[in-house]
């Protein structure tokens, strides 16, 4: 049972904690390139970050920044993103996720176009994560009502 | 029935033991996963996809497609998660 309770150094922490994080999980998806990450680790951070609003406020604070069709929606956009890339490289002439054929389209040459759709699937992959955590969390914690708490 | 249940469970469980013995040994420099793929990867990723990174170019590059899938599989566990727990009703 989640309630919004009054707490102020856990509030005011978490709101301005909760930017900085986010920034962080934008860090981890697009520097997943160069550096240990990728779209499952900025996913879920990035899901992390609401989840921390849900706990130290309540779930209509995250409701009003992030509704459930705008989760649902992100939750299938990201899967869309990715196979989507690859349906492009299909279109293109090229294998199924064969990204160099790319560079056909973007003005990069066809080495760096490879890395362009991986940083594309990372997107969506980061995209999925994201709304799939927020979602099963809300829909556990709150037993599927969406509201302050689930009822005694 | 239970019996001939438990004897298929069992005899089914000594093959799939019998057959790890079969399996390169934990680390083994000369199993094929580590002289044929791994190499190349190592030598060839970053000229080849543009990715300093190589467990993001082997993830996201060159077995996207199994990326792919385990992205579906979560989106999959989304979307029955959220069939079967939300609850739209007022009681």
């Amino acid at each position: 049972m989640i309630k919004d309770f009054d707490n102020i150094i856990i509030k005011t922490v978490c709101r301005i904690l909760t930017p900085f994080l986010q920034i962080f999980a934008f860090y981890v998806i697009a520097h997943g390139h160069y550096s240990p990450g990728g779209g499952f680790q900025g996913g879920c951070i990035l899901g992390a970050s609401f989840i921390l609003l849900v706990i130290a406020h309540d779930i209509n604070t995250v409701k009003k920044r992030m509704s459930e069709k705008l989760n649902t929606f992100l939750c299938s956009i990201g899967v869309m993103i990715y196979a989507g890339i690859g349906l492009l490289c299909l279109m293109l002439g090229a294998n199924y996720l064969d990204y160099g054929i790319l560079h056909t389209i973007l003005p990069v040459d066809a080495v760096k176009a490879r890395a362009m759709g991986t940083l594309g699937i990372e997107i969506g992959v980061g995209l999925t994560v994201m709304s799939v955590m927020v979602s099963i969390f809300l829909n556990i914690a709150s037993g599927g009502k969406h509201e302050e708490g689930a009822p005694e | 029935m239970k019996v001939f249940a438990l004897m298929a469970v069992i005899i089914t469980g000594a093959a799939l033991i019998y057959s790890t013995f079969g399996m390169p040994d934990w680390g083994d420099a000369d199993s094929p996963a580590n002289t044929h793929v791994s190499p190349r990867y190592i030598e060839k990723s970053i000229e080849e996809t543009a990715t300093p990174n190589i467990v993001t170019s082997v993830l996201a590059d060159y077995r996207g497609y199994d990326t792919l899938g385990e992205t579906t599989v979560i989106f999959t566990a989304g979307i029955v998660c959220m069939l079967l727990l939300r609850n739209k009703k007022d009681d």
